[in-house]
């Protein structure tokens, strides 16, 4: 049977969130040709409620040898599943672990694998952004099976109700792929994101006026969950430190929304944050470059507006 | 009351840049001969010690496993290079005699119609070319690519380059120049020790040849150490330039007087631009003003902006695209600025280090050549047995007042000078000297320093264009587009007094093409404090000159030139 | 213990046009540089053998010009450097990429093999999980620490919930994250001796053939225009007007 196949990664209990959106795009693509599956252990339960995410069928493979997220295990149980069923299209959203399976399952299966992409066509073109976001390259496939990873957060997950017919995955492993084992699983030990990994970044800039200020972003950062970044000029001048420098010889970051307080938009800070998905400015100077490019632009005073906003935005996320 | 910068000099002595050898013997770099710049000069130098190591391999020998170091601070030979240029190609033939052919050198093209235009801010008059600056049988080149070319020609004949490598102090042992002490890489901010932490070197040589450029961090040292400056202190001007692609050919090398300059002599603002073919799809363009001027708002980088306005000058660039901008200094002081010797035991000084720059002609690149050629001829002369190294050494001397470097700025020795007059008055007087070949007028001007001009504030800033990013830009955009990414938690490696009145602040404010400077906290009596964003420099050098001190930075820091 | 890093030499972030004279070859076009990232696992491999001893071996696959980038990684401290050079690879793909490295590997034997986090010039990172499949050996990724002790290498790998502890047994394939140290600068006498290392170039045949590519590139697309701004001024109730549009495009 042809069709596409999701790698369903999972943390804690749930299927992840970036998992759930590549199997929302795949159903769009493929309508009712969509599996996914799910490695682990004890995760039978995860796996039934993929159905309303647009999987009508879940493979699962379940075995305590499976129990650690690594990823040579899931390439041996991937790879067989993808061979046995014929699978056409095999998807992944971007992580650790997914990047190691998918690169590992390309090469048991001699497939090709294109990454980083944010959209992909039903006939096999995949468009991946690249040197530093400032052009899109359209990629392909020679043969099948086709591999796919997803740059994180591209989809969000659509929950179209329904269910999926759960179905047993073998689990055959290679003696290597159990070579290396998990001494000490992580902890969720959440600080917030860090900077590189945040779908929400609010950085500052010399408008703040001084370091105080910079909690007004923090607590902005904390109400939209998110990270803090800083302007080169806030960090030289000791407000900030250097790691949430955001820039040319900063940070590259893409987040999903990147909020711009009092930062004039010099192209050394625009380089490192050009490539993210919502900009938004908040700046007293009608004329700072920044409100070239931002998607929407703030002109105020920031000491009124970010406060407010921080609070409205509490009220709605209700936290 | 008149306010002069250099009432204010930097915290900074030469002997910053002196000391003994430090490292234990058998932790020393021992190189034959140790040459600090990848320019003109020093390659020009690394090249003819290589030609001169293949014809005598016995004596090469006798230099050691390393031959020939070129120390280079920029991250590879051409990073630091920048000029207009328009090359005389007499130095290259007389370097590569026999070996390679005119066509074989890498420049852009060779000079065909030109044309001197005296600007007004609406209209541009043809006047007849001023017989210094005739450029026939002349190429335009991009300096920062004939860097590249020779380096990659210096490496062929066993040179070794060291790119992101500072001379950052002289050697010298028992009254004699032993060799370089490179500089540390990762330092923090405060001057503290990074985790990656490296110390530099003592690189010891028999001979030492500094070809470091306009403001050799070494060379100034060196003059002071060995009392070898001249009478009449250097001065020099600011150029600062971009690199564009555009939709038709530029014809024509173009050299402009005139607006946005102005005449008037209390101002003392002299220079003018050059437009330049750089092949079929590149015009290369630029503004030079000399850093006597005494305005605290003019602005060398404004006033390119400012020029690309000009509706002549406009049409040329229209449609396309800039791909780099860089600064540098360039020293103007002439014949008469000159040290009165070029070297000293174990030393011996080439290029614009040394002020090797005819300046009516706008031509140093075939000086600077010549000089490192017969720099490395008397440095090999100091290897042959038998030969006292001191007269070897100093055989450089005659050979350079031998040269037609000398015969050259002999010849207009006293225009720059005449210039500080004001523009027609200087003018006249240019035209004298030509015609009489450098006889009139008779002696040798006085050279006043640039930091000594006392200075006045005009409104001048007003008429800077604000940048539209696409034909004029702002100076953040400008750093950028020289390819500068200087790690910002580097030692800040500018010397100036953090307080001084507010018009020298903003002097430097605005003298500096890079945006280093800025005004910060106002006192009560009338000084402000100067903030710094050292990061941001491309290391042209106008503080030197302007009273404070450019010392090099970590190695490889500051622009990446590559087309300039 | 014996240490082979794999690293690429990229094109120079901030390498401009070159101008192409008519008569000239002032071939610098595509000047290549050793990528960041692999820096950092150049380092790692360092000081692991400064601390037990050993050997480092850098391989790379790459254009005859790479062997300037690898001569950097001698300056630091490596051993010896190996290249893959061969017309036929050109242009390889993933898959490719990690046969040849594959290959090379197993004629050195290493005790491990450390990749850097990602590649500088194509972004993709997951280089060494496809090495390490094919040489059927444990693998860990994104370390930000690397212990070696008594025949296993563990290492903290960083992932998205957190840091997990991984232990495998030599030999063993680590890709290190930027986290994990600070690459030393060479010194002036590692410069001066890299030129005396020994470099070795290997060709398609030395490492079991060149092989078809299984992704191509179809086209180029300059980016999603961002779209015109929306500019307010503030009366009041710009905040309320930020979270309407920030609710209207599904971030909040």
């Amino acid at each position: 049977m042809a069709g596409a196949l999701v790698f369903l990664e999972h943390h804690e209990g749930a299927v992840t969130k970036g998992s759930l959106g590549v199997l929302g795009k795949a159903a769009q693509l493929f309508g009712g040709d969509v599996a996914g599956v799910v490695v682990g252990s004890g995760v039978r339960e995860v796996a039934a409620g993929a159905g309303a995410y647009g999987a009508s069928v879940v493979w699962v493979a379940d075995d305590e040898r499976l129990a650690a997220p690594l990823p040579q295990p899931r390439v041996d149980v991937l790879a067989k599943l993808v061979r046995d069923e014929g699978f056409e299209t095999v998807l992944f959203a971007q992580s650790v672990l997914a990047a190691d399976v998918a690169a590992g399952v390309a090469m048991r299966l001699g497939a090709g694998l294109n990454w980083d992409l944010v959209d992909l066509s039903a006939d096999g073109v995949g468009v991946s952004p690249a040197l530093a976001d400032s052009v899109n390259v359209r990629v392909g496939w020679a043969g099948t099976p086709r591999l796919a990873v997803f740059r994180s957060g591209t989809f969000d997950p659509v929950e179209a109700g329904g269910a999926a017919e759960v179905r047993d995955a073998a689990v055959e492993l290679e003696d290597f792929s159990e070579l290396a084992e998990m001494v000490e699983q992580a902890h969720a030990e959440q600080q917030g994101p860090s900077i590189e990994d945040a779908d929400v970044i609010v950085a500052g800039g010399r408008g703040l006026g001084g370091p105080e200020s910079f909690s007004l972003c923090e607590e902005l950062a904390k109400a939209l969950g998110g990270a803090v970044g800083a302007t080169r000029a806030v960090v030289d001048a000791g407000w900030y430190p250097y790691s949430a420098q955001v820039g040319q010889t900063g940070k590259t970051v893409s987040p999903k929304l990147y909020v711009a307080v009092g930062i004039s938009g010099a192209i050394q800070h625009k380089v490192g944050m050009q490539g993210s998905g919502v900009i938004v400015a908040i700046n007293k100077d009608r004329n700072a470059p920044i409100f070239e490019f931002a998607d929407l632009g703030v002109v105020g005073d920031l000491h009124e507006i970010v406060p407010k906003l921080t609070e409205l935005v509490q009220a709605r996320r209700g936290s | 009351m008149s306010v002069r910068p250099s009432d204010y000099p930097p915290p900074w002595t030469s002997s910053e840049a002196l000391a003994a050898p430090s490292d234990p013997v058998d932790e020393r770099i021992e190189v034959g001969v140790a040459i600090v710049g990848a320019g003109p000069a020093g390659l020009a130098a690394a090249i003819r010690l290589g030609q001169l190591m293949e014809e005598d391999p016995a004596t090469a020998e006798r230099l050691g496993e390393v031959p020939v170091a070129v120390l280079e601070k920029g991250k590879a030979p051409g990073s630091h290079l920048l000029s207009g240029a328009v090359v005389n190609p007499r130095g290259l033939q007389r370097l590569f005699q026999g070996r390679k052919r005119i066509d074989q050198l890498p420049f852009a093209g060779e000079v065909g119609a030109e044309s001197v235009l005296f600007l007004t801010p609406r209209h541009a008059y043809r006047i007849p070319t001023p017989p210094t600056m005739v450029n026939d049988r002349n190429y335009v080149a991009s300096l920062s690519q004939l860097g590249a070319w020779l380096a990659s020609e210096a490496e062929a004949l066993g040179v070794t380059v060291l790119p992101d490598t500072v001379g950052a102090r002289l050697l010298v042992d028992g009254g004699r120049v032993v060799g370089v002490r490179t500089g540390d890489r990762g330092r923090g901010r405060r001057g503290e020790e990074l985790a990656n932490f490296e110390a530099g070197s003592d690189v010891v040589a028999r001979v030492t040849i500094l070809a470091e450029g306009t403001q050799g961090h070494l060379t100034g040292a060196a003059l002071s150490r060995f009392g070898l400056a001249g009478e009449q202190p250097q001065v020099w001007a600011l150029g600062v330039k971009e690199v564009w692609r555009v939709e038709r050919p530029l014809t024509r090398v173009i050299h402009t007087m005139g607006w946005p300059l102005r005449a008037r002599p209390k101002y003392r603002e002299f220079g003018g631009s050059f437009i330049y073919p750089l092949g079929e799809d590149m015009v290369t363009i630029g503004m030079v003003v000399g850093l006597d001027y005494r305005d605290t708002a003019l602005s060398v980088h404004d006033l390119l902006q400012e020029l690309k306005l000009h509706p002549r000058i406009r049409r040329i660039l229209e449609g396309g695209k800039r791909l780099q901008w860089g600064a540098k200094t360039i020293p103007e002081g002439g014949f008469v600025a000159l040290p009165r010797r070029f070297h000293a035991p174990g030393l011996l000084l080439c290029g614009d280090g040394v002020g090797f720059v005819n300046v009516p002609a706008l031509k140093g690149i075939h000086y600077a050549v010549e000089s490192g050629r017969l720099a490395a001829e008397a440095a090999w002369r100091s290897f042959a047995r038998g030969v006292s190294p001191r007269s070897a050494l100093s055989s450089y001397d005659e050979a350079v007042r031998s040269s037609f470097i000398w015969s050259d700025l002999r010849e207009v020795r006293n225009m720059r000078q005449a210039f500080g007059r004001g523009f027609y008055l200087g003018a006249a007087l240019a035209g004298a000297m030509t015609a009489s070949k450098g006889r009139f007028p008779p002696g040798d001007a006085r050279t006043e320093r640039d930091a000594e001009q006392s200075l006045v504030t005009t409104a001048r800033a007003s008429s800077y264009p604000t940048a539209d990013g696409t034909l004029t830009f702002d100076k953040l955009s400008s750093v950028f587009a020289s390819g500068n990414r200087t790690r910002d938690d580097q030692p800040n490696h500018i010397r100036v007094q953090r307080r001084v009145p507010r018009e020298v602040a903003e002097a430097w404010v605005h003298m500096c093409p890079a945006q280093v400077y800025e005004v910060g906290d106002a006192h009560a009596d009338g000084t402000v404090d100067v903030q710094l964003a050292p990061s941001n420099c491309v290391q042209c050098g106008a503080i030197t000159a302007k009273g404070g001190r450019l010392t090099p930075p970590e190695g490889g820091s500051g622009p990446e030139y590559t087309l300039t | 213990m014996k240490i082979a890093v794999c690293v690429k030499a990229v094109p120079d972030a901030a390498g401009g046009r070159r101008i192409d004279p008519a008569t000239n070859r002032l071939d610098r076009s595509g000047e290549l540089t050793l990528s960041d990232f692999d820096s950092y696992a150049v380092e790692e491999a360092l000081r692991l053998v400064e601390a037990a001893g050993g050997e480092v071996v850098v391989v790379s696959m790459g254009p005859e010009r790479a062997v300037d980038a690898l001569r950097k990684t001698l300056a630091m401290g490596a051993d010896r450097a190996v290249l893959v050079s061969d017309d036929a690879l050109a242009g390889s793909d993933l898959l490719g990429t990690a046969q040849a490295l594959a290959g090379a590997l197993e004629r050195e034997q290493p005790d491990l093999m450390l990749f850097g986090q990602q590649s500088a010039d194509g972004g993709g990172a997951c280089l060494w999980a496809a090495v390490a499949e094919q040489l059927r050996r444990p693998a860990i990724s994104q370390a930000s620490e690397l212990t070696v002790e008594g025949g296993s290498v563990t290492g903290k790998r960083q992932t998205e919930f957190g840091y997990d502890t991984i232990r495998a047994p030599l030999p063993a394939v680590v890709a290190v994250s930027d986290a994990i140290n600070t690459p030393r600068y060479p010194s002036l006498k590692g410069i001066m001796g890299a030129k005396k290392k020994p470099q070795e170039t290997l060709g398609a045949g030395d490492i079991g053939g060149a092989s078809e590519s299984r992704t191509t590139v179809v086209g180029l697309d300059p980016p999603k225009a961002r779209g015109d701004a929306r500019i307010i001024e503030d009366d009041g109730s710009a905040a309320d007007q930020v979270v309407e549009f920030l609710a209207g495009a599904r971030l909040l």
